[in-house]
């Protein structure tokens, strides 16, 4: 008890993710125990307008505002902790769920209540098996305690990229299949066999556990007005010091990565993942938040910048990409599992300068026909991250369709993948 | 009279492509023969050859829609 006491920093007053205790002892004496009373619909009540207040959007990609997420959401079932982390260059999940288990795990219980779910799962991908022991250890200290109201267990879904996509999970958890599910009416909510399902990203409960604590004042307190409190992103590519950092919704592009001390000169950002964005210098200003992003063509999408220095080419990094993003699709598709692959092929003999007078007119034909035509939104994100390349890597891709490649183009890549991937 | 479009469940459609020999008024095909709907609502004078569109899929995949999906 002594060693989690002198652990405890003052309660905290500003509102932060990281930096908290791992350990229960440590949480409880920072955070104090669950203030729930379940059944209680004031209770319920009160939560809601907490996270209305908060204006919190959802962490997990989608940017959905986590308040009417709740009131959309039917009594009962079971409330999904999303810690898939399918893109490779992301390691918030992995970080909240060994170091602050006990924050998104309360986030869960305190939303679980609300929506009277009666089961929690948290999805750790297979093979991530720290993660999931760490998640385990935790859940076994809060049963300890008694700290826990709502079951609390762990699934272990396939890693691919798909699988954390929220319809993809709550059919693995239905079937085992880990693909995704056409809904042309989004509204109607997930199931799990007969009862519903409501799956929340890690962050998102992490910062709905200090929300339902503290009230919505000190989440307002950071980030923009618009678009408050702070937000989790992981930092790589060609940078000195790669990891995940805690910034306000709003701090601009090149401040965050400064944080990680690019290695050079930067040529460009990837924002968002590898279904985000290529941001060029003339927007390394923009405020990381979704309006700002979104009018530079981008996306928060899962929280992560990548660096691309002036030693790479933009050209072959995409299409390593975009191979890595074909080899990940569900096979569900068709546009998907016959486009992507085309896609990356075009983008493949550009990046080499193996060009003809058909291949761009091609490759823009194929951006276009595959856009929105999936169950899921895989396709789409390779065609954002496709066509952003074009544009943001403009005089490049003018010299590789002149036959004349950068000097880069074959340098080894600086992107993180899990799998190996066609290297031009 | 509400606005009626076409939706494709990308999941089931195994490119056939009857739906686009029917009405290629509203749809095509890709170059792998998936079919592409052209978004706008059907026209009153093809509604009976949509609904054929809609019957005649091997793996019904067609469905017609009184609203836009949700995206």
């Amino acid at each position: 008890m002594t060693r989690s006491v002198s652990h405890a920093p003052p309660r905290p007053q500003l509102h932060h993710l990281l930096g908290h205790p791992t350990d229960l002892a440590g949480h409880l004496a920072t955070h104090g125990p669950l203030s729930l009373a379940p059944n209680q619909a004031s209770w319920a009540a009160t939560l809601a307008a907490h996270l209305h207040a908060s204006g919190l959007a959802g962490r997990g990609g989608g940017g959905f505002p986590a308040a009417l997420k709740l009131t959309a959401t039917r009594p009962g079932g079971t409330l999904v902790v999303n810690g898939m982390e399918g893109e490779p260059a992301s390691d918030k999940d992995k970080l909240l769920l060994t170091r602050a288990p006990h924050l998104v795990l309360d986030g869960a219980q305190y939303l679980a209540a609300a929506c009277r779910a009666d089961r929690i799962i948290v999805c750790v991908p297979a093979g991530r098996d720290s993660v999931a022991s760490a998640v385990l250890h935790a859940i076994g200290e809060r049963e300890k305690a008694g700290h826990t109201r709502i079951v609390e267990s762990v699934a272990r879904p396939p890693h691919r990229f798909v699988a954390g996509e929220e319809s993809a999970l709550a059919n693995w958890l239905d079937t085992e299949r880990a693909l995704p599910v056409f809904r042309p009416d989004k509204r109607i909510p997930l199931r799990i066999g007969r009862r519903p399902a409501l799956v929340h990203n890690t962050e998102t409960l992490a910062h709905i556990a200090l929300i339902a604590r503290n009230g919505a004042a000190p989440f307002l307190a950071r980030g923009l007005p618009e678009d408050p409190g702070t937000t989790l992103i992981t930092i790589g590519g060609a940078v000195t010091q790669p990891g995940v950092v805690e910034v306000d919704r709003g701090t601009p592009l090149s401040d965050i990565a400064a944080r990680s001390t690019p290695t050079g000169p930067v040529q460009a950002l990837l924002v968002g993942g590898y279904g985000g964005t290529w941001v060029g210098p003339e927007h390394f200003a923009t405020p990381y938040g979704s309006i700002p992003l979104r009018t530079i063509g981008a996306n928060a999408g899962v929280g992560i910048i990548a660096v691309l220095g002036t030693e790479s080419c933009g050209v072959a990094e995409s299409a390593r990409i975009a191979h890595y993003l074909a080899g990940q699709s569900a096979g569900q598709c068709g546009p998907c599992v016959h486009g992507l692959p085309a896609i990356a092929d075009d983008l493949t003999r550009l990046a080499l300068g193996q060009v003809d007078h058909a291949l761009m007119p091609r490759l823009l034909r194929r951006l276009g026909e595959v856009d929105g035509r999936g169950a899921c939104r895989h396709p789409d994100g390779a065609v954002a991250l496709v066509r952003s390349a074009l544009a943001v890597f403009g005089a490049d891709v003018a010299r590789h369709e002149r036959g004349q490649p950068c000097a880069h183009h074959r340098a080894p890549t600086v992107l993180r993948f899990p799998t190996e991937v066609y290297v031009p | 009279m509400t606005a009626v479009h076409i939706t494709i469940d990308p999941v089931g459609c195994a490119a056939y492509g009857y739906c686009a020999e029917l009405l290629p008024e509203a749809i095509s095909l890709d170059e792998w023969g998936y079919p592409i709907v052209d978004g706008r609502p059907v026209p009153a004078h093809l509604l009976a050859l949509a609904k054929r569109a809609v019957r005649d899929c091997p793996k019904r995949a067609l469905t017609l829609r009184e609203h836009t999906p949700d995206s």
